[in-house]
């Protein structure tokens, strides 16, 4: 046929499997000379195992790679080097102590002098722009320029084909921007790209066609640009997702969570403190806390909900009430529920069935004492409640909350604050590591949430997650809560400035 | 080939209650080697150690006897455990109780009436409270471990012990023995049965039995113990202060344990002697393990655990075996038991599978 005459690469009915597990099954690929073309799955649908196919990493059970046309056998990653495909792998492998030149060097199938290849570094570096000085040592660079030593080493064997396995996962917001740059000049001058990834957002942004692996299989090769993120969504993960309903902004009530210079020194030594917290969430409302790992977010949820107590009764309010000095249990009663960042060991107990572990912060509002004894049967039946209306995947109530997957613990653990209807509810990382059908069903429980008139707090790493579902927007740096500017207002490029801590200019006023 | 240790998806629910059994084999049969060794018919005794001392009526209310303090004990000691507390000093808690209780007593000393008991229990647990609160005191306000001090205040309770018996509480007509007087019959506990030393101090100790249950498997308390132990910061999480659990465990396990010497010198011994404990605070924590940290776990342990006592004894009577057999037997037993506790979590896998063929 004419068309695999135009195809670069073309993967034929790929089949691998795994002791167990299928990890791919009949998969077809093609792509064209500077096409960039998305792979696109969930956690676990494949991805991975066929691109570690095409570069000889592993070998298919069955299946044909036509490569230009001809039909190849990839035995190895030197193989593929040869032929022209190069991979920039999720995971770097760098030696922190050697400078650039040194580390591109070391990965070369053949010598080449030292001075020549900074030389070439420096070449590529400016005609892609990607700043890079050869002989800066590794670890003095930030993620995002230890990242373009990777593609600067692949782009140094002028390969046809460039396969990039999740790039931008550690990345900023900016930094996706330059790399999204570089990548479209690439093609431009004829080189195909396999980018894959899970973020439809980027998908949209980058790439023309996307085939969609679920479970091992290709369910759709489509144009990129005639669907939705909500349709890929759909694809991806074989069911529609409802897309989020916001509220009005005009509708928000009263405020019901209220923060006022909450300052708490670190608890240990690698702690961050937290200084002159402000903040507060009205009724009905989502307000979003953006930032990088360990920049306060888990001592912020402690203080908010009474695990440390906060240096004076006034620094926090519960619908006008001081809550200040009182513990986790006077603020539920009060109408504050929690979900921390930790599910396992922190917000549940992994020896314990999920009995016990409902009954953990569900006892006062759920009325599981009886006299000072515990409710068993009820606590049981709140137990299967959470399970069944949260569609939490276990063999029943009975079994260890360690042994379920992340995702369905995550579910409980939400399940379970929000079945007690509180009136606030703080969560971190509320989808983190869940996979995306379950995200969307936690993220339309808080919306659903605010909307009966509870205020929700949301701390999150995830931007798309906090662009979707929050009203008002902010971040943590270093202890330090920058302010709030509606969602509407924001993209992501500016709640990055927030997290890095710096000050937007201008316009955008402080909603609350 | 050795077998390799294999870590379980879930620990086994079922090795839980096999584990003590199987160590109670594996000292057996080091036992057995042991008396080889020692050029003792092993059958002869294991049969003084086992069977001698509970083939009679009179074994049997001895048995009760010596497992009163040892259930007493071990009970609250498991509560503490699960919560990660480790109070090793019930031993000092009970020479404390034993001697508040014995100074009520002795301040009696021929008098009459029904609250003299109820009195000497009271100073018994508040003694046995008091010792443990030290301990408790140090742990939540300078962080000091629980385990050393706990320990070395045992070492201080029984020299306290020593000095009272050989000073103040000395019995001021016996020949300057280091001995109390002995007390009076209303500072005595009644006995079950007039021909047997049974008292009803056991029966107390079935009542703790059933309330330790209660407390660890249906209340509010036995479930924050559970979660503190088990996981601290869910524990925190719930609003459940570790400061508070701390003080809770230790004020139960010391004030039980002071009770259970009131109990040993107001029962079987009678008076205040510079020793009125055999090690059975330290037993305890033998009873608690074997009893898998459940009430009626540590009901049986402590019976099988007095049957080492009285083993021991009965062996050193008929076959000249030294008394020290019977610490053996102990120590043994907590070996193999930890040891076999490897299996909850581990299994054991003799070949090793065929590794799983990948790509290159």
């Amino acid at each position: 046929m004419n068309e695999t005459e135009h195809n670069l690469i073309e993967l034929k009915g790929m089949t691998k499997t795994f002791p167990g597990v299928i990890a791919n099954e009949d998969v077809d690929l093609a792509l064209r000379p500077g096409e960039v073309h998305a792979l696109l799955g969930e956690n676990g649908a494949g991805k991975s195992t066929l691109v570690k196919m095409i570069y000889g990493i592993l070998k298919p059970d069955t299946g044909q790679i036509l490569f230009q046309g001809q039909p190849v056998i990839i035995d190895s990653p030197a193989h593929a080097r040869e032929l022209g495909i190069a991979m920039v792998f999720q995971h770097f492998s760098l030696f922190d102590s050697l400078s650039v030149v040194e580390n591109i060097s070391l990965g070369m199938d053949k010598d080449v002098p030292m001075d020549i290849l900074a030389e070439e570094i420096r070449e590529i570096s400016d005609r892609y722009g990607l700043p890079l000085d050869p002989h800066r040592y590794v670890y003095t660079l930030s993620v995002g320029e230890r990242q373009r030593i990777e593609i600067i080493r692949c782009l140094l064997q002028q390969p046809k084909l460039l396969v990039m396995d999740e790039p931008t996962s550690v990345l900023t917001p900016q930094e996706v921007q330059k790399l999204f740059v570089t990548l479209e000049r690439l093609a431009d001058e004829g080189m195909a790209i396999l980018y894959i990834s899970h973020k439809l957002d980027e998908i949209k942004a980058l790439c023309h066609h996307a085939t969609i692996l679920r479970l091992g299989k290709k369910v759709a090769e489509v144009n990129v640009d005639e669907e939705s993120t909500s349709t890929l969504a759909a694809l991806m993960m074989g069911e529609d997702l409802a897309p989020i309903v916001k509220q009005d902004h005009g509708s928000f009530g009263q405020i019901r969570l209220q923060v006022e210079g909450l300052n708490q020194p670190a608890f240990d030594s690698t702690g961050i403190s937290l200084d002159e917290i402000h903040l507060d969430v009205r009724a009905g409302e989502v307000v979003g806390i953006a930032g990088v790992a360990g920049n306060g977010q888990d001592e912020l949820l402690r203080a908010l909900n009474g695990e440390e107590k906060c240096r004076s009764h006034e620094c926090i309010m519960i619908d006008g009430k001081h809550v200040g000095l009182l513990d986790p249990n006077a603020r539920r009663k009060a109408g504050m529920a929690s979900v921390p960042e930790k599910r396992l060991g922190h917000g549940a107990v992994p020896d314990m069935d999920l009995v016990d572990n409902a009954f953990m912060t569900a006892f006062h509002r759920m009325g599981l004492l009886a006299r000072g004894l515990i409710n068993y049967p009820k606590t049981r039946q709140f137990a299967d409640k959470v399970i069944d209306e949260y569609s939490v995947k276990t063999p029943g109530s009975h079994v260890p909350a360690g042994s379920l997957s992340g995702g369905n613990l995550q579910k409980f653990i939400i399940g379970r604050e929000l079945h007690q209807s509180p009136d606030i509810l703080i969560v971190s990382q509320p989808t983190w590591g869940v996979d995306a059908g379950a995200a969307q069903t936690i993220r339309q429980a808080l919306r659903e949430l605010a909307a009966n008139g509870a205020a929700v707090l949301v701390i999150s790493q995830d931007l798309d997650e906090l662009m979707e579902i929050t009203d008002r927007i902010g971040a943590i740096c270093g202890g330090r809560l920058s302010r709030f500017y509606p969602t509407s207002q924001m993209t992501i490029e500016k709640v990055g400035l927030l997290m890095a801590g710096v000050a937007l200019e201008g316009d955008s006023q402080d909603a609350a | 080939m050795l077998p390799k240790l294999v870590k379980r998806p879930a620990p086994s629910r079922f090795m839980v209650y096999l584990s003590p059994v199987l160590a109670l084999f594996l000292s057996l049969l080091a036992g057995i080697v042991l008396f080889v060794i020692m050029d003792v018919s092993p059958l002869a005794a294991l049969h003084a150690f086992f069977i001698e001392p509970i083939s009679s009526a009179y074994g049997l209310s001895e048995l009760a006897v010596k497992a009163t303090p040892l259930i007493l004990i071990g009970v609250a000691l498991s509560l503490g455990f699960k919560a990660g507390v480790w109070n090793i000093g019930a031993e000092g808690q009970l020479i404390v109780g034993g001697l508040c209780g014995g100074a009520v007593a002795l301040y009696f000393y021929e008098q009459e009436g029904f609250h003299i008991l109820p009195l000497m229990m009271l100073a018994g647990i508040m003694g046995g409270m008091a010792w443990a609160g030290i301990v408790a005191f140090l742990r939540v306000k300078f962080n000091a471990n629980e385990i050393l001090t706990s320990l070395m205040l045992s070492y201080v309770a029984g020299l306290w012990l020593n000095l009272m018996v050989h000073g103040p509480l000395k019995d001021p007509e016996g020949f300057n023995f280091p001995e109390s007087r002995i007390f009076s019959d209303s500072a005595l506990l009644p006995v079950l049965h007039e021909d047997y030393r049974l008292h009803i101090g056991f029966l107390l100790a079935l009542v703790i039995v059933g309330l330790g249950w209660i407390l660890i498997s249906r209340t509010l308390l036995g479930y924050q113990i559970k979660v503190s132990g088990a996981a601290p910061a869910a524990g925190e999480h719930a609003g459940f202060s570790t400061a508070r659990i701390i003080w809770v465990t230790l004020l139960i396990g010391g004030g039980v344990a002071g009770l259970a010497g009131m109990i040993e010198v107001s029962g079987p011994i009678g008076q205040l002697l510079p020793s009125i404990s055999p090690g059975y605070g330290f037993t305890a924590i033998i009873v608690a393990y074997v009893g898998r940290l459940h009430p009626i776990g540590a009901l049986f342990a402590g019976l099988l655990l007095a049957l080492t006592y009285l083993g021991g004894e009965t062996a050193q009577i008929l076959l000249n075996l030294p008394v020290a057999v019977t610490g053996v037997f102990q120590g043994l037993l907590l070996f193999f038991l930890l040891a076999c506790d490897v299996l909850i979590h581990y299994r054991l896998q003799f070949n090793q599978p065929a590794l799983a063929a990948r790509g290159a």
